[in-house]
């Protein structure tokens, strides 16, 4: 265990001269992109803002399940089979067909090439299963078309969280999936959440109808109440026109009113739509609706041809640059929730950063001079493997450009306490074999030898926690786990390789010294 | 060195042991853990006031005026800072904290919210079950090592030894209500790594002399491994020790409850290593046959 070849030796010295520039690099400017490396915070070191999003599938699965039900009518219309009774209830669309057609529409929804039901064969399941009683058919969701519709919702919004988030302009923001109905957002720096999560809140679904005069609408009609809760109205259900048509807008100042407004600009299908029913629409009341609540509802006093409108609604400037981005950005295809914020200041950052670099400090300096003063000279060699294990912890570290967190900071400094239990297991080893053992060499080498299976079995046990926490932990315990699961690779390294090479030096040398530990 | 008969207070401190394990139990059913916002939901602020004058009975009356459920106010490191739990949690209102700080300062001054946390319910429940999951995923695959490694007898001195330490050290938190969060967790997933480690360095002794030492009974033969590694124990417990008092005094107070759970644990994964894990040998009357048997197989 004694003996080390030139090469290794060589080798030795260049692996860890490398990964220690890594961690000196987190302290230099270097223009080269791979070598100026840093360390990433974590949010609860540099401050900033985590936010969990998740959608409520609800409202999309009723609309998805609607518009299935139009898509059947046709279909069946198609196939000449006499289908009636429609409804949606409970997830679940129920109908009823003819007598003489039921096995005709079983095997219709129960065909690998069905075009109505469509039948995925990786996953080996249709997009609905059904349940048929008499002439009645319920049809549900199968879980894998339940799981398809989520992860094109949250695709959907993530992109629309995205935009958002990117609009207001905060310094690397982190979007991420999360299972197939959460996003996790993470916003470095932002110390105050509140106008991300109020536009994130919203699903900013636009919608232009007329307030109805009476109720001979056919469309049927709806009550709404205003945005700032004055009053209600009942608006046709018509919809004359979606914020999908929108191309652009920005809130501008209207110089007649002297007020802040949005204006808008629509895209050619819409503007058509738009001048039509404007047209028609002379004289009438035409509502601003967002998410359900009518923002205005200004009087159509000439068609408007163009597709350029404002919006107006008793906005300051600061609510009419919110919407403008919000209809921009689009509408998300359902609401989200926030379901989990953590927010930090900045100054608490620095604050923890400073404890941080405090304690690994002073439990650095207590460490090693416990251990000079018990092994002297071995001390020292201890010393040195574990100060290069430091170096190489924070540069591999730094080389992955893993994340960094407050938990992180104390696995580091857990690591120093540990990590020289492998050297003294070693050195206890040797001194017991010392005392049998006249020639120090062969002592030295049993030493080694005789602690290994120790050693290995001792921290296998803590790389086995560090893995089950990387694996079930979140954030900052993630931090926690990647150092002290790191640390453990780098002692063993440093123990075998750098305090090793310097003892078999040391023993050569003086071999014929008394009492060498 | 002097031996240190450990052996003859085998028995002493198991009892002492049973009765730390049994009165960690009784508290731990009775009167529950503390858990925080992480594992209970709600709503938890740090705040920074301005003048010293600001107490905490003030900022509780300020608080209870909000109808923001149970909450409690403690002081958190120095006398300006504070820490804010309270049951109501409402991020989806982006207003929410935002008012709460307008309402404080009306009452108390300024003050800035160092930290906000905002756990909601469904988040909460599963940030507590992946908590237990990793615990008990944890103590198997140590189960799976250590019976791969060793004979069941030792098998299960170390995994006892490891409830040992794991109970005693929640049944603190429960008595002194301390806050379990989830870096309570990272830090009972790493006692139960030093733990296993420290009976580990004892047993692989313990194995050693079974094949070096044919005639002394095992009653012997434990407290010579735990003498012989005596040293080595001690020190690695005290460099660990120096380095978590260093978090612990120095590292700030969102690590104190951590660095606690880690000290209490270093200390009992220590001393069970000696008190429980080695008298459970004895009492499976583990001998030089026992893993002989092993070897030949």
């Amino acid at each position: 265990m004694l003996y080390f070849s030139k090469l290794r030796v060589f080798s030795v010295l260049i692996f860890t001269l490398i990964i220690s520039y890594f961690t000196i690099s987190n302290f230099t400017k270097v223009d080269d992109e791979f070598f100026s490396k840093n360390i990433k915070l974590g949010l609860d070191l540099q401050g900033g803002s985590y936010l969990l999003l998740e959608i409520d599938n609800e409202p999309v699965i009723t609309q998805r399940l609607q518009s299935k039900v139009l898509e059947f009518k046709k279909f069946f219309k198609d196939k000449d089979i006499k289908v009636r009774n429609f409804v949606i209830e409970d997830k679940s669309i129920i109908f009823d067909v003819e007598n003489s057609k039921i096995e005709d529409v079983k095997s219709l929804l129960d065909d690998d090439k069905s075009e109505i039901n469509p039948y995925f064969q990786q996953y080996k399941s249709h997009q609905f299963n059904f349940e048929n009683m008499d002439t009645s058919f319920k049809l549900e969701f199968s879980d894998y078309g339940l799981v398809l519709l989520k992860n094109s919702s949250l695709d959907q919004a993530i992109e629309i969280v995205r935009r958002r988030v990117d609009e207001v302009g905060t310094n690397e923001p982190n979007i991420l999936k999360r299972g197939n109905d959460r996003i996790l957002v993470e916003l470095p720096g932002l110390d105050d959440p509140g106008r991300i999560k109020s536009l994130l809140g919203k699903t900013a679904n636009l919608t232009f109808q007329f307030i109805s005069s009476s109720s001979e609408e056919s469309f049927g009609t709806e009550k709404l109440s205003f945005e700032d809760g004055s009053s209600e109205a009942i608006v046709s259900k018509r919809i004359v026109l979606s914020g999908d048509n929108l191309m652009d807008a920005k809130p501008t100042m209207n110089n007649q009113t002297n007020e802040t407004v949005v204006s808008f600009s629509l895209d050619r299908v819409g503007a058509k739509k738009f001048g039509k029913a404007t047209s028609n629409g002379v004289g009438k009341r035409l509502a601003i609706v967002l998410d359900g609540k009518i923002i205005s509802a200004p009087e159509v006093r000439e068609p408007i041809i163009g597709g350029n409108g404002q919006i107006s609604g008793n906005f300051t400037f600061q609510s009419a640059t919110d919407l403008a981005l919000l209809l921009r950005s689009g509408a998300l295809p359902a609401p989200l929730n926030i379901i989990e914020e953590r927010t930090v200041g900045p100054d608490l950052g620095k604050d923890s950063i400073n404890a941080g670099i405090m304690s690994l400090i002073i439990g650095f300096i207590l460490v090693v001079a416990f251990m000079f003063y018990k092994y002297r000279f071995f001390g020292l060699i201890a010393n040195l493997a574990l100060i290069s294990n430091l170096f190489l912890l924070v540069g591999i570290l730094t080389l992955f450009e893993a994340t960094l967190t407050l938990p992180g900071i104390a696995g580091i400094i857990l690591t120093v306490g540990m990590a020289v239990d492998a050297n003294v297991l070693i050195f206890e080893r040797i001194k017991e074999e010392l005392k049998n053992e006249n020639n120090s060499i062969v002592a030295f080498d049993s030493g080694y030898t005789k602690s290994r299976t120790t050693i290995l079995d001792a921290n296998i046990t803590t790389l086995i926690a560090a893995v089950i926490l990387f694996f079930m932990g979140s954030g900052p315990i993630k931090g926690f786990s990647i150092t002290l699961g790191v640390g453990i690779l780098t002692t063993l390294f440093s123990v075998y390789f750098i305090a090793r090479l310097i003892t078999a030096y040391y023993v050569i040398k003086n071999k014929h010294k008394e009492k060498l530990i | 060195m002097k031996t240190i008969y450990f052996n003859k207070f085998y028995k002493s401190f198991n009892i002492l042991s049973g009765i730390l394990i049994i009165a960690s139990l009784v508290f731990l059913v009775f009167k529950g853990l503390n858990f925080g916002v992480d594992f209970k939901g709600g709503t938890l602020i740090e705040l920074r006031t301005d003048k010293s004058s600001a107490n905490i009975t003030k900022i509780r009356d300020s608080f209870n005026q909000m109808n923001l459920g149970d909450v409690s106010v403690k002081n958190f490191g120095n006398e300006t800072d504070f820490v804010v739990k309270f049951e109501k949690q409402n991020s989806n209102d982006p207003k929410f904290i935002e008012e709460i700080k307008t309402k404080l300062s009306n009452s108390i001054g300024t003050v800035d919210f160092r930290r906000v946390e905002n756990v909601g319910p469904k988040v909460s429940a599963e940030l507590l079950r992946s908590g237990v999951i990793a615990i008990a995923l944890s103590l198997a695959a140590m189960l799976l090592y250590i019976w791969i490694r060793f004979e069941w007898q030792f098998s299960l001195g170390a995994i006892l030894a490891l409830f040992h330490d794991v109970i005693i050290t929640l049944g603190v938190f429960s008595v002194f209500s301390l806050e379990i969060n989830l870096s309570i967790v990272a830090a009972v997933l790493t006692i139960v790594g030093y733990s296993m480690n420290d009976t580990v360095v004892i047993f692989d002794r313990v194995r050693e002399n079974l094949r070096k030492y044919a005639d002394i009974k095992i009653f012997e033969l434990t407290n010579i491994s735990i003498n012989e590694t005596l040293s080595r124990t001690i020190i690695t417990s005290v460099t660990t020790l120096l380095a978590l008092l260093s978090i612990f005094i120095f590292g700030g107070e969102i690590l104190k409850g951590f660095s606690l759970a880690m000290i209490l644990g270093v200390i009992f994964g220590t001393y069970s290593s000696i008190y429980i894990a080695n008298p459970v040998l004895v009492s499976l009357k583990v001998s030089q046959r026992t893993i002989v048997k092993e070897e030949k197989e």
